[in-house]
């Protein structure tokens, strides 16, 4: 039957039975949901009555006014030290990767390994190697006579964030190491063979070659990790809960807490909002960035 | 080449990886030495000590019934089985659709694909929230599943990009056999995108499997548990009994690792592809 159809029939009722279901579940799970933060950024709601009040922008005063939730957007940036370093790791076993080195699908497999590991497994297995009393790392730290540097590594204000931003580059530096090989491999080997034959040493190929031809995926990652440490969630809201005190709160914990604990919504939705404006923003820095360099 | 005269060097090289993988493997080398010992044994012995026997698996015993780990794997099977399956039959339709005919809307429709990934999912979960709830779907299942049925900008580029690469004479050959658009489709556009259904596939299993945000807040029924939940829930009963958290933490990391050894070239096919796009 459908095969006497003619085909520009045909092409019009396969477009819209095949996009149906998946515009349906995009408007419904994502555009919607988008909408409605927009919507809810400005109402004053607990999540449960049938109310809703319209307050304006007073939610995004309130964002902009509330010190504990700068004071958690803080502690990003702790996380953004760590990606930074995540990076040149990556970076550098890319580079060390990137040759003829014996076994280097096994090292390369071994390396990525964490960034597929269950996040919550990892989490408390990390609970365990930074526990004060029973943790391994406080142990090896004892066998070796660093006694007084075995301390409550959660429990510490200023330690907490840094022994997160650990956790993440350890599961994270894989995905970026694997990123910048792709790269690596995929610059032409008669440039890099051509700087030999002039003379260049590995090391100066390396900077002087190599490198300037993978800007833009040293950019990428550079992209990717920044997101990431700013939409920092799952690690603070297993491992600490946002603890001690809230020393180890990031924006998104704050935000989940905001909706889901304190049931204000109005209060969430402008902070989500705030996020996103601010990957946007991000997002823009790059895209300028990697316009200049491409002049 | 002159394999010798770099030696020293690729000694250096070895030794740097060695100490990287250590970093990595001593936390899970860890939980394997403890997962096999009895609680007295764990509370008299260090943590670095061998267990007696690694024949013991009493723990894993345990942790599978008191965790009711056997119903969380079951529950998680369930939601990737149907997600995945919906998820690549509405992903090689969009990418299908748009990847070879041109219409008036396709450009607002990979624009709207394309923006929306810019919105990270946690922050919407406020609205998405709501979307649920009036849908009837909170506390089932279901939930999980709707929300990781819908096609993602990644995998769209991933199939786009092999669709280009699928020469539209096979499309037209067919076509003047009289195939219809929705045969070209079954017959050939979507065996010959395998491939990359398999990244896709690999990619969204491992997704599905160690999200736990989503099953914590759609599904916080106890039956509805899936594995990230289900030590979650473990953990906050009996997180200072480690031997048994070292179980049940390699329980629930073990699957995920041993699909990914065994079909590692798609894992990094998707992250490549992802990434670089």
């Amino acid at each position: 039957m459908i095969d006497s159809l003619s085909y520009s029939l045909q092409k019009r009722i396969l477009i819209v039975l095949f996009l149906l279901v998946p515009i349906a579940l995009m408007a419904v799970f994502s555009l919607y949901p988008t909408g409605y933060l927009v919507f809810l950024s400005f109402m004053s709601w607990d999540g449960f009555s049938p109310e809703k009040t319209w307050v304006g922008i007073a939610n995004y005063k309130e964002v902009f006014q509330t010190k504990e939730i700068w004071q958690a957007f803080g502690h990003n940036f702790v996380y953004v030290i760590w990606g930074l370093l995540q990076n040149a790791l990556g970076l550098f076993f890319a580079l060390v990767l990137n040759s003829k080195l014996k076994g280097r699908n096994g090292y390369r497999v071994m390396l990525f390994m964490p960034y597929i590991m269950n996040g919550v497994a990892v989490a408390y297995m990390f609970n365990y190697v930074f526990n004060s009393e029973y943790g391994s790392f406080n142990m090896m730290l004892r066998g070796m006579g660093l006694d007084s540097l075995a301390i409550s590594w959660f429990g510490s204000p200023k330690a907490v964030n840094h022994v997160l931003g650990f956790i993440t580059l350890w599961k994270f530096m894989g995905l970026n190491m694997v990123i910048y090989l792709a790269a690596l491999q995929s610059v032409p080997s008669e440039i890099i063979e051509a700087a030999k034959i002039d003379g260049a040493s590995r090391f100066q190929t390396t900077m002087r070659v190599v490198l300037p031809n993978i800007t833009q995926v040293i950019e990428l990652n550079l992209f990717l990790t920044i997101i990431g440490t700013l939409e920092m969630f799952d690690l603070p809201f297993i491992l600490t809960g946002g603890g001690p005190l809230g020393a180890s709160d990031t924006f998104l914990t704050k935000t989940v807490a905001t909706a889901f604990k304190f049931n204000n919504f109005g209060l969430a939705s402008a902070m989500s909002i705030t996020l996103i404006a601010l990957v946007v923003v991000v997002l823009g820095i790059q895209r300028l960035a990697t316009r200049r360099w491409s002049e | 080449m002159s394999e010798k005269r770099f030696a020293p060097l690729s000694v250096f090289q070895h030794l740097i990886l060695w100490i990287a993988v250590l970093v990595i493997v001593f936390p899970p080398f860890v939980l394997v030495l403890n997962a096999f010992k009895s609680k007295t044994e764990f509370a008299q012995t260090s943590v670095f000590k061998l267990p007696h026997s690694f024949l013991n698996f009493d723990n894993f015993a345990a942790v599978i019934t008191r965790a009711h780990l056997d119903r969380a794997y079951m529950n998680t099977l369930f939601i990737i089985v149907i997600a995945v399956i919906g998820n690549v039959a509405l992903g090689t339709m969009v990418a299908y659709v748009l990847g070879r005919f041109d219409f008036k809307l396709k450009n607002l429709i990979m624009g709207t694909y394309i923006a929306l990934s810019f919105v990270p999912t946690i922050t919407t979960q406020v609205a998405t929230f709501t979307v649920v709830k009036n849908l009837h779907l909170y506390n089932t299942l279901w939930a999980a599943i709707v929300l990781n049925l819908g096609t993602s900008v990644l995998q769209l580029f991933i199939y786009l990009q092999f669709l280009r690469n699928i020469p539209r004479e096979l499309d037209e050959a067919a076509m003047m056999e009289g195939a219809s658009l929705f045969r070209i489709y079954r017959t050939i556009i979507f065996p010959l995108l395998t491939p990359a259904t398999a990244t896709i596939v690999i990619i969204k299993t491992i997704g599905i499997y160690n999200d736990m945000f989503t099953p914590y807040l759609y599904m916080p029924a106890q039956k509805l548990t899936v594995v990230s939940t289900s030590l979650m829930n473990f953990s906050s009963e009996r997180s200072t009994e480690w031997e048994m958290m070292s179980a049940a933490i390699l329980l629930i990391m073990l699957p995920i690792i041993v699909l990914y050894l065994f079909f590692q070239r798609y894992v990094f096919a998707g992250i490549v592809n992802g990434a670089v796009k």
